[in-house]
């Protein structure tokens, strides 16, 4: 896993509390990890600032698995 | 009775009577306190009055890049927002059949909308900090209507609906968003009414007399408590008996 995926998965896994190994590229924040819709617009915050990067609303709703945040972040840093 | 020491507090409005008597309470508690208001003079004597932990961070709410900046003026002053008093207001009264679409775009865009981009701005630092208390001055006429306020009372109901959803919201994250509704209260807007108002006014009021702004300052230190921290999409009325409800 490259650096950036790791950093999210950390995030991930301390924000919503769940196991590491649960934190795959195509799991869905909301279906998957139990993330309600707060969750992950504090999950979108998380991002912005461990990463140095500004995720507008419209870019922060397309985000909805792992490896969409992933794929966004790396397109962004 | 409340310690609020650590605390970093926004009020809104706070060189009119009962804005300035909230601030007061708030540091008095041993909040760090941002005072707000259009006029700076009046902000400035209170800050110099209040000494440490007082800020003056004027702006017009009636100005949306104004209002976009308070919370990150307030914010830079005093470290972060954990509680904010939304207390300014203005009103435009007229008939209903005589009030212009300005008028009531006016009190509308204060009384209301600035409430929502303020509330939201904060929101994100409280989330973090799993910590926040908004407070929301409306009125006894959100409540019961008055002749004259057609676009005051709509807005003052408007921040009720607008806060109980938002309490909804944040609950889980540890924010609480309540309402303070004062009935008459002594201010200097009700220094102009004559003898004769007066007496009507307060034979409507079981108590037999006007509230003070200590009255709603003290409604809003207890919201703004961690003690109040199970209280949220709440109204406080504070109006001695004026309306029950």
């Amino acid at each position: 896993m490259s650096d950036i995926a790791d950093r999210v998965k950390k995030i991930v896994v301390e924000h919503l509390g769940v196991e590491e190994d649960k934190v795959v590229e195509t799991a869905s924040f909301i279906d998957d990890l139990g993330a309600d819709s707060l969750d992950t617009v504090e999950l979108v915050m998380a991002f912005e600032e461990e990463f140095g990067i500004e995720i507008p609303d419209d870019a922060a709703e397309t985000i909805q698995t792992v490896g969409d945040a992933v794929g966004f972040i790396k397109g962004a840093v | 009775m409340f310690d609020l020491t650590g605390k970093n507090a926004l009020v809104t409005g706070a060189s009119g009577g009962i804005g300035g008597a909230i601030a007061q309470a708030l540091h008095a508690a041993g909040a760090n306190v941002a005072l707000s208001g259009t006029r700076e003079a009046p902000l400035r004597e209170l800050a110099d009055k209040l000494g440490d932990r007082a800020f003056v961070v004027p702006a017009n709410l009636s100005d949306a890049e104004a209002v976009v900046a308070l919370p990150k003026a307030a914010a830079d002053a005093m470290g972060s927002v954990d509680i904010l008093v939304n207390n300014a207001g203005i009103t435009r009264d007229n008939l209903f059949m005589r009030m212009s679409d300005d008028e009531w775009a006016q009190v509308l865009e204060v009384n209301l909308t600035s409430v929502f981009r303020l509330s939201r701005a904060v929101l994100r630092g409280m989330m973090k900090a799993r910590w926040g208390r908004i407070v929301n001055i409306t009125s006894v006429v959100g409540t019961t209507g008055n002749p004259g306020q057609g676009n005051y009372a709509a807005a003052k109901a408007g921040l009720v609906g607008m806060s109980k959803s938002l309490a909804y919201e944040v609950a889980s994250r540890g924010i609480t968003v309540n309402c303070v509704a004062p009935g008459f209260i002594e201010t200097a807007m009700t220094d102009k009414l004559n003898d004769e108002q007066k007496a009507k006014i307060l034979t409507q009021i079981p108590a037999g007399s006007m509230g003070t702004p200590g009255d709603i300052a003290a409604a809003v230190t207890y919201l703004s408590s961690k003690e109040a921290g199970y209280v949220t999409g709440a109204t406080l009325h504070v109006n001695g008996g004026m309306a029950m409800v």
